[in-house]
């Protein structure tokens, strides 16, 4: 346990120190303080633009985050040779996986809560300017608690992005990690169509194949509740639990893929 | 007591070739045992295998065949590790991190307690010569000062066996001799010091034995006194004072002379006759003697002998169809 918290803040420092996530959270705080703007050409629909462009914002700038720096993670080691140095120490290659995951999860973690923070304050202020009579109008609240459900599963989906970003990077490059891991971030959202391809197409062949790559990919359009949550949409508890337990055990299996293929790669 | 390190038959083969794959040799039944506080010169040119055995025993890259031992215990015995030192080639670190944090980022990983720690990083600095650069972000560094950093993280859990790979490369003739001076303290301390060098007076100065790799097999290992021939194959004589007529009367069996300056020589002799007699000619004909030196073997006239062996006797096998 020791050695993976360690990897771990290091992990997070190094983040901490990289620029590129800094550049990313004030771009998307920026972002959500602009949407307040946006929000005051549209009457009625303000609150709902604030809370749209604030969600979508902190999962878009989390999944650059996630994938910018999940790739790096091990092949940059890898690629520069400071890995050397790292394995002659007393952990393992799975604590050094383990290590380096847990790390940029608690990036991401403080990322979003930033980020969610930021989105708070410009609702807050919303709430608080507007007239009672007028927030009659909106379809939730201001501040919307709901609003958490969204950007809990949203957190969920970054950290299965991060858990693919780190097992491309176990073998291949970091470009190619980046292309295959944006790839499946895409498909991953369309996959729940290839559940239903039978109905589509004749080929028997082609929708039982599509029906295995709908298992075998994740399905990331089931972490998805921002429209849900901003018409005011009540997220029932057990799908939440349901959906996170699914991102849950993918996460688990692709950890595990990534401890198998690390633990038997030779650094030539 | 079992050997610091014993290493029986290693192979590595690598898969090379982009379409049709085959395998390349590395390292052929490499068998050498080191033992408890020795200091171990790993030796050979370029590409003989040198940092593939160091990649094996840190277990960077598996076995082909072959096993190896370090401290009794099989490599990549995660607990063993916590009494090994390990310095890479070339070594690199993370940019962002100071010499100060990179080197308490891995006492952490031994568990050493925060007091401990500073103490530790400290001593090592202050022992490879970082002084206030220790401050510094790594990336700011230069090649010589990151190989100081590299020695002091591979000594920061006070090992019992330290590797090194290329120690001196990118340091300057005092840094070398600190370094020299450092694994001279760490035999003293009892440590045993595995280091793989292309240098050969650094291995003649430092080493009880050595083994000397070419082609990725083993082409000598032993004791330096053992492998180097003591005999005197010769006479180095530098006189000056005479001329070269003179010279070539009373050293007509010299095998080479040359001129440094007017009237100052540089003449190597044969065994025979002895170098007495000659120097008693030279002095009757008006010359004084600079210097007289015996000629033996050195490690690098072993080194190039066995190499060039080596080379001529694998005629290319390595790369296997």
């Amino acid at each position: 346990m020791r050695a993976i918290s360690c990897i771990a803040l290091s992990v997070f420092r190094e983040s901490v120190r990289d620029r590129v996530p800094y550049n990313l959270v004030i771009f998307a705080i920026l972002l959500i303080a602009s949407s307040f703007f946006l929000g005051q050409l549209t009457a009625g629909q303000d609150v709902k633009i604030i809370k749209d462009l604030g969600l979508a914002a902190t999962a878009v700038f989390g999944l650059f985050i996630a994938i910018f720096i999940g790739i790096g993670l091990v092949s940059k080691e890898v690629e520069r040779r400071s890995i050397y140095g790292l394995l002659a120490k007393p952990i393992s290659r799975p604590q050094l996986i383990l290590g380096k995951y847990a790390g940029l999860v608690l990036t991401l973690a403080v990322n979003v809560t930033v980020m969610t923070i930021a989105l708070y304050a410009v609702l807050a202020y919303m709430t608080w300017t507007t007239a009672p009579a007028l927030q009659t109008a909106w379809d939730a609240p201001g501040i919307d608690a709901r609003l958490l459900k969204s950007v809990f599963l949203i957190f969920v989906e970054l950290m299965l992005i991060t858990a693919l970003a780190l097992f491309f990077s176990t073998f291949s490059t970091p470009l190619l990690s980046a292309a295959l891991t944006l790839g499946l971030y895409i498909v991953g959202h369309f996959n729940a169509d290839l559940r239903n391809f039978e109905k589509v197409v004749e080929s028997k062949t082609a929708a039982w194949l599509a029906r295995g790559l709908y298992h075998l990919l994740p399905d990331l359009s089931a972490f998805d509740v921002k429209t849900q949550v901003v018409h005011g949409l009540e997220v029932p508890a057990g799908y939440l639990a349901l959906t996170a337990g699914y991102g849950v055990l993918y996460i688990a299996l692709l950890l595990i893929v990534s401890i198998l293929i690390f633990s038997r790669r030779d650094f030539k | 007591m079992p050997p610091a390190i014993a290493i029986e038959e290693l192979t590595k083969d690598y898969a090379v070739g982009f379409w049709r794959k085959r395998p390349y040799r590395a390292l052929d039944r490499l068998s050498i045992s080191i033992e408890t506080g020795e200091i171990f010169g790993f030796l050979g040119p370029n590409g003989a295998g040198k940092t593939t055995t160091l990649k094996l025993l840190m277990q960077l890259i598996f076995p082909t065949s072959g096993r190896a031992e370090i401290l009794g215990q099989p490599v990549g015995h995660v607990a063993t590790r916590q009494r090994i030192g390990y310095l890479a080639e070339n070594p690199y670190y993370y940019d962002y991190l100071t010499a100060e944090e990179l080197l308490g980022y891995f006492a952490q990983l031994f568990g050493y307690d925060a007091a401990d720690r500073r103490k530790r990083i400290a001593r090592l600095l202050d022992e490879v010569g970082i002084g206030g650069e220790r401050r510094l972000q790594l990336r700011k560094f230069s090649k010589g000062m990151v190989q100081r950093v590299g020695i002091a993280q591979a000594l920061i859990n006070d090992p019992d066996v330290v590797f090194l790979d290329e120690p001196m490369s990118g340091l300057d003739p005092l840094g070398r001799r600190e370094v020299r001076n450092l694994i001279l303290r760490l035999r003293d301390q009892g440590r045993t010091v595995f280091f793989s060098s292309h240098i050969l007076a650094d291995a003649e100065s430092l080493c009880s034995r050595i083994a000397v790799v070419a082609g990725g097999r083993l082409a000598a290992a032993g004791r330096v006194s053992d492998i180097l021939a003591f005999e005197i194959r010769g006479w180095e004589l530098i006189v000056t004072g005479v001329t070269r007529e003179a010279l070539a009367l009373v050293a007509p069996g010299a095998r080479r002379t040359s001129e440094i300056s007017p009237g100052h020589f540089t003449i190597e002799l044969a065994t025979e006759p002895p170098p007495e007699r000659v120097l008693a000619d030279l002095i009757a004909a008006g010359g004084s003697l600079v210097s007289l030196h015996p000629i033996r073997d050195t490690l690098e006239d072993f080194f190039v002998k066995r190499v060039a062996a080596a080379g001529s006797a694998r005629e290319m096998p390595s790369a296997r169809d």
